[in-house]
């Protein structure tokens, strides 16, 4: 990192960001004593609102991945980026909320490996319990990057350094907050970060002369198609604009997004929090109404340092490829907010990386010790074992993190990165999941036989692309990998379930769709409940907005 | 059906009012005291700290009153009757 990024954070800003660390520490100290009887309230199961965990929802991924890489997306493809929210995310989240929430919630299957053990058996359940972990490690690495970019634009120190001191602090964070605070956290560290992006939008904006004046600058600039969203064709990669459109829809729309948002236990823990099968389906959908204006704070202050700061104007004149557009919202931070507002600005951003990481590291932590450990290599110890097995597997993790945050470093748009890894691992299991949900004749070896090759598959296009073979400049390369792992997993999938048996039908009640009976995936209260609490009219009115946002900044 | 006890201190609207309150508060002051041409340029002649204080105390307000209008009620566990998906 260049010594330019260094933020002149004064203490002001420093007692801002301890201000937010102490509160965070109170939530774990009170979480871990249990105070007091309402102190359950937080840890009981069951309990909270659909409004809490339908922002923990999206917190759990508002996380450094989205904050920098989105932004850096809004600098390089401008308006496109919308996509990875407005088609990238609601349609999936909606999906998640009408559809597999019911299932989830209903047949008490907490985790995406125990679905997998439960449909296929032992099989599915290896090659998704590994790939899972291997992505959870693969990830926490690059929040960990991005965390030390910020500790080291902060002060000073050489990555390597911050790269360490930051795995530290993750690391007694997780043991000193636990689990039980997580939720907690998300909501706060969700207005946190509005407090800090929506002022740095509108000072960038006022700054730029407003909404117009950016228009005008980026259009002199020669930006001109970076202002419409549609049809992405630098985003995508693709130069004919009908197939720049189908990629995006089906390649990130419904392959990479459904993949993320409707088996990502990360996130379908948070709605497992709640009270009532409707709010657990309302969860995302709540979610789902922040998540399309988030955007708006992400990806416009990247747009507005491709006129405001003066690196970013350089590297984009000069088309200057070595350029790191990750540092975009950084520079605009440095340039745009004042001491005070920087305070808030670094709390946010460091909140959201250290989550980030925590969820990764915690979840890793639970499919390792409870997933492989406890299924595969010692069963039937006493839990405490299993516990101690966690601890030492959350201290492995953030070291190997630390290895892949070196592998982050290296690449210019994290983004690339990321989606590489996504078509990897959730495309096929999307395929396999909803193929698994929905046909009963899906036999066991089809489950781990379809998962494996679909995963090959995206491998195969990523070197193809990596090697030049297929030339595919931008996100195309990952969206067609994820729509070669999907289709090919689907393929697979039917033709080894013609040749092999399938499970009988009785040990398929609660998992597969036609099997369950209908009061499982229920709420026999539902009728009760105004319309602005029933989650398929609020799925409704979220669906009709996102078209109306599409319509308005195509 | 068992009336429960408030949520109160760790109700998370009361922990967001606080959080979000103090930040208001202390930008408040800096924006007052610190209205420096160095600050101006930045913000291209807006008083950022000062209005994002602002706004911030009106939002901690508005948290505080919700969440004192409509109390969490814990519910003792091991129960699960109808009125449950109260908000708040």
């Amino acid at each position: 990192m260049d010594d330019q990024l260094k933020l002149d954070a004064s203490f002001v800003d420093y007692a801002l960001v301890a201000a937010y660390f102490a509160v965070v520490l109170l939530i774990g100290v009170a979480a871990r004593r249990r105070v007091s009887d309402s102190l359950d309230f937080f840890l009981s199961g069951r309990s909270l609102p659909a409004w809490v965990t339908g922002l923990a929802f999206i917190s759990a991924n508002l996380g450094a991945v989205e904050i920098v890489g989105m932004s850096a997306n809004g600098a390089q493809y401008g308006m496109a980026t919308m996509h990875y929210f407005w088609i990238g995310a609601i349609p999936a989240m909606l999906f998640l909320g009408v559809v597999m929430m019911p299932f989830y919630y209903g047949s008490k299957v907490r985790s995406v490996p125990e679905f997998m053990r439960r449909r296929f058996g032992t099989g599915a359940h290896l090659v998704n319990a590994l790939s899972f972990a291997v992505a959870q490690v693969l990830i926490a690495g690059i929040n960990l990057y991005l965390l030390a970019t910020i500790v080291n634009a902060l002060l000073g120190w050489p990555l390597w350094v911050s790269l360490i001191v930051a795995a530290a602090v993750v690391l007694s964070y997780i043991t000193l907050g636990g689990l039980s605070a997580a939720i907690y956290n998300e909501v706060l560290q969700f207005f946190v970060i509005v407090a800090a992006l929506l002022p740095l939008t509108l000072i960038g904006l006022h700054r730029v002369g407003g909404v117009g004046g950016l228009v005008d600058k980026v259009t002199a600039s020669g930006g001109e198609e970076q202002l419409s969203s549609w049809p992405a064709t630098e985003l995508s990669g693709f130069e004919n604009p009908v197939w720049s459109a189908i990629g995006i829809v089906f390649g990130l729309g419904f392959v990479l997004s459904f993949g993320y948002w409707t088996t990502n236990f990360v996130e379908v823990q948070r709605a497992m929090a709640t009270n009532s099968m409707s709010a657990a389906r309302s969860t995302p959908i709540i979610g789902a109404f922040p998540k399309m204006f988030i955007p708006f704070i992400v990806v416009i202050p990247g747009l507005i340092a491709t006129v405001l700061v003066p690196e970013v104007i350089e590297a984009k004149a000069n088309a200057d490829a070595d350029f790191d557009y990750n540092n975009a919202i950084l520079l605009l931070i440095r340039d745009v907010l004042p001491n005070g507002l920087l305070g808030v600005a670094l709390a946010g951003l460091l909140a959201a990386f250290m989550a980030g990481m925590a969820a990764n590291i915690s979840s890793f932590n639970t499919v390792f010790s409870y997933d492989l450990w406890q299924q595969y290599v010692k069963k039937d110890r006493p839990d405490g074992y299993y516990l101690k097995v966690g601890r030492w597997a959350t201290v492995g993790a953030t070291v190997a993190a630390i290895g892949t945050a070196l592998i982050a470093a290296g690449y210019s748009n994290l983004m690339d990165y990321l989606q590489t890894l996504f078509g990897f691992f959730n495309a096929p299991l999307f395929a396999t999941f909803i193929l698994g949900m929905f046909w009963k004749r899906m036999t066991p070896t089809a489950g781990w036989a379809g998962l494996v090759s679909g995963t090959a598959a995206a491998v195969t296009v990523f070197v193809l692309v990596e090697t030049g073979v297929l030339d595919l400049p931008g996100q195309g390369g990952a969206f067609v990998a994820a729509g070669a792992a999907f289709v090919v997993d689907i393929v697979v999938s039917v033709v080894v379930s013609r040749v092999t048996a399938p499970k009988p039908v009785s040990e398929l009640a609660g998992l597969v769709y036609s099997e369950t009976p209908r009061e499982v995936r229920t709420d026999p209260d539902a009728h009760r409940l105004p319309w602005y609490r029933s989650p398929v009219p609020l799925a409704g009115v979220a669906l009709a907005l996102v078209v109306v946002l599409n319509i308005i900044f195509r | 059906m068992s009336k429960g006890q408030k949520a109160g201190a760790f109700d998370v609207r009361n922990v967001i009012a606080e959080l979000i309150g103090l930040y208001g508060v202390v930008l408040v002051v800096v924006g007052l005291l610190d209205d420096s041409a160095e600050v101006m340029e930045k913000t291209g002649g807006v008083n950022a700290n000062l209005w994002a204080g602002i706004g911030m105390l009106v939002v901690a307000a508005a948290f505080a009153l919700w969440s004192r209008l409509r109390p969490t009620v814990v519910q003792p566990p091991a129960r699960d009757e109808e009125g449950t998906g109260r908000d708040g």
